[in-house]
């Protein structure tokens, strides 16, 4: 140590310093998403096999379901095609954000006895989901070759939505994060919420069965923007993207993301003590 | 010398629910009064809220720490050293008042913080070392010390989960004792693990000191810190009330133990009686068994008056008896109701601790109100301090003060059989 570094502590002062602290405890990221990934199949047999063996099943039974027995309209797509297309942000989205609801309490030992900026919990449990979704993504892949689907040009649009999935799933999340805390009820609650959230959300079905009047008021929900956004890139052809329920869906995320890193950052200097 | 860490007025206060002293017999009454407290909190009522306290965990603290300085922070439970550590180590924020600490900070308030049990021993040398502020090179540059420190190298890709209880403590604290800040705050971590590598961790700290480094140490254990720190900070109920030289604040600090007197009562309805919703306590006192003072040969009498506030519970006491220093010599106690009979009323025990038990010097005890031998309902702590007088009499005595804590009076035989010439 050559420089002598100054710190000050006052009460509410320490915004200051926050953004510059995130940069320097980056490694404490890297680290913790490791032992996340690490610790995610220890004593399983089947391990990451398990990455593999959920999507599938929710497919096979949402086929059955929606596409056989309901027999909804598929746009022309292969039903597993359709469903899986929108499988991918869901489970994402699903996985990350009852990882960092939970990650705050899970990691109560270490917020109670070391300083560094909070926000980094969180944001290392979006990493395993990241991983879940990858080894999806493949499945996917996968599937299109056994289906002879061939993917068009929309595909390099792809990350663009993943970005957006992450900002709904951690913004949503730190919420929840932050509300866990102090009110343990969202712990009861956010199960919840996604359990109802995979119906509400065209997951199982094309957003398109929806009525034209009601399509704007379906938007209100994040996750259709985010899923018509997924299938318009994936399925290309004549998926047709109903641009402003998207671009609501999109506002709001960017609503739920900004407001959950203030609200977040708002209670963080209480955490300690509460939790 | 440089000032390494100044504070300024330093204060923090938590808010913690009020106890109700009646209880609301009816629904409706619950549901009105619930409603109240919650149209409260949305108004943001603090001071006239009858259902929170302030509570002052520290008050105006105020000091500067040179650098070099190996500092004590002493003081009873609740008296505020882990607050004071948690603002310092910027786990919490102050609620008012200012720190100013140049200089790189590592503070250990805990051993192993964020070990996984399902991580194997290298991985958790990572990852605590990650949390604890550590690089990913300069882990790896230590690594192979922080494992020989440790004594762990065979078990290093066991997960911790299945290492014995001393092992996963050595390796946890030998991560820490390869930090290398400038400024290092202890909070009382090194009551953990065999007496052996205790000595080798404050052989570590000690080292860490004569290097130039500043460190911050909270212990109960007064004799600790007098072999590790050159000055002392006693605090008490949140103020602190002495700083200075380390002989001196140890002395201050026991002094406020209820020093020399041998007999205290307390006034049921003052509020500075100790006790809680469970017990009262009304007097304690040590006397001689034999004679007028407490020496090694007199015997120890300790009688104890408290109100028990509850009826139909399996009551029983215990008292631990430490030196000054807070070494426990032992525990020792007594069922009072074993079928959940206990009375509402006063209860007095008495208690002798035979003659030539105890060696010369000063003790304190504690006593421990538990239920069915399994829950604590209330914890008097460090409630008197009495002194056992030195005495020339008796077998196996000479002048001086025999080393130790205690002085039983053994018996001894011998023989001798002389060689044939």
């Amino acid at each position: 140590m050559t420089q002598q570094q100054i710190l000050v502590i006052e009460a509410g002062k320490t915004e200051k310093h926050y953004w510059r602290d995130l940069w320097r405890y980056r490694e404490l990221f890297f680290f913790l998403a490791w032992r996340n990934l690490l610790v995610r199949y220890k004593q399983t047999v089947l391990g990451i096999v398990w990455a593999v063996i959920r999507p599938i099943a929710t497919m096979v039974v949402f086929t059955v379901i929606f596409g056989k027995l309901a027999k909804l309209p598929s746009d022309g797509v292969p039903y597993p095609i359709l469903i899986f297309s929108a499988l991918l942000p869901w489970q994402l989205f699903a996985s990350a954000f009852g990882g960092t609801g939970e990650s705050l309490v899970a990691n109560a030992g270490m917020i109670s006895k070391v300083y560094f900026p909070r926000l980094i919990i969180p944001a290392s449990a979006v990493i395993v989901s990241f991983v879940d979704f990858l080894i999806s993504a493949l499945i996917l892949v996968g599937l299109m070759i056994w289906y002879g689907y061939s993917p068009s040009l929309r595909m390099f649009a792809l990350p663009l939505f993943i970005l957006v999935t992450f900002a709904a799933s951690l913004g949503a999340g730190l919420w929840i994060a932050a509300l866990n805390v102090k009110y343990r009820d969202f712990r009861i609650i956010a199960p919840f919420l996604l359990q109802l959230g995979l119906y509400a959300s065209p997951v199982g079905f094309s957003s398109n069965i929806v009525p034209e009047e009601w399509r704007l008021l379906y938007s209100i929900n994040p996750m259709v923007g985010v899923i018509d956004g997924f299938r318009w890139a994936i399925l290309g052809g004549d998926t047709q993207l109903y641009w402003p329920g998207f671009l609501l869906s999109l506002a709001l995320v960017m609503i739920i993301f900004i407001g959950g890193i203030v609200y977040f950052r708002k209670m963080e200097k209480t955490f300690a003590d509460v939790i | 010398m440089t000032t390494v860490i100044s504070v300024e007025n330093l204060s923090k206060k938590y808010v913690i629910p009020r106890q109700q002293k009646e209880r609301s017999a009816n629904l409706r009454e619950v549901l009105t009064l619930g409603a109240k407290r919650i149209a409260n909190q949305f108004r943001n009522i603090e001071e006239s809220d009858p259902y929170h306290e302030i509570f002052w965990a520290l008050k105006d603290v105020s000091f500067d720490i040179q650098q070099g300085d190996r500092v004590g922070i002493i003081g009873r439970n609740g008296a505020g050293k882990s607050t004071l550590l948690k603002i310092l180590s910027r786990i919490t924020e102050p609620a008012s008042g200012r720190i100013k600490i140049s200089g790189r900070v590592s503070s250990l308030l805990e051993v192993g913080t964020g070990f996984h049990p399902e991580l194997t021993g290298r991985e958790n040398v990572f990852l605590n070392g990650a949390i604890l502020g550590m690089s990913k090179a300069e882990i790896k540059r230590k690594f192979d010390e922080i494992v020989a420190f440790a004594e762990v190298d065979q078990f290093l890709d066991t997960p911790v989960k299945r290492y014995s209880s001393g092992m996963y403590v050595r390796l946890a604290f030998s991560v820490a004792a390869h930090l290398e800040p400038e400024i290092l705050i202890v909070d009382e971590v090194l009551a953990v693990g065999d007496a052996q590598f205790q000595r080798k961790c404050m052989g570590k700290m000690e080292s860490v000191g004569n290097e130039g480094r500043t460190i911050l140490f909270v212990s109960h254990n007064t004799a600790s810190v007098k072999t590790l720190c050159s000055k002392g900070i006693v605090l008490n109920k949140g103020e602190m009330s002495y700083y200075g030289e380390i002989e001196s604040a140890v002395n201050h600090y026991h002094g406020q133990v209820n020093m020399n007197k041998n007999q205290i009562s307390w006034d049921v309805d003052d509020i500075d009686t100790p006790g809680n919703d469970n017990i009262s306590m009304k007097s304690v006192s040590v006397m001689p068994v034999k004679g007028t003072v407490i020496d090694i040969d007199s015997g120890i009498e300790i009688t104890t008056e408290f109100i028990n506030k509850k009826a139909n519970r399996s009551l029983d006491l215990t008292l631990k008896l430490f030196t000054i220093d807070g070494i426990c010599l032992f525990a020792t106690g007594i069922v009072l109701s074993s079928n959940e009979d206990s009375k509402i009323g006063c209860y007095s025990t008495r208690v002798e601790i035979p003659a030539h038990l105890l060696n010369s010097g000063i003790y304190k005890f504690t006593l421990i109100f538990g239920e069915s031998q399994k829950y604590v309902i209330y914890k008097a702590e460090d409630i008197i301090s009495f002194e056992v007088e030195h005495t020339t009499t008796g077998r196996g005595s000479n002048m001086n003060r025999a080393p130790g804590v205690m002085r039983p009076s053994l018996d001894w035989t011998f023989e001798c059989k002389e060689t044939d010439k």
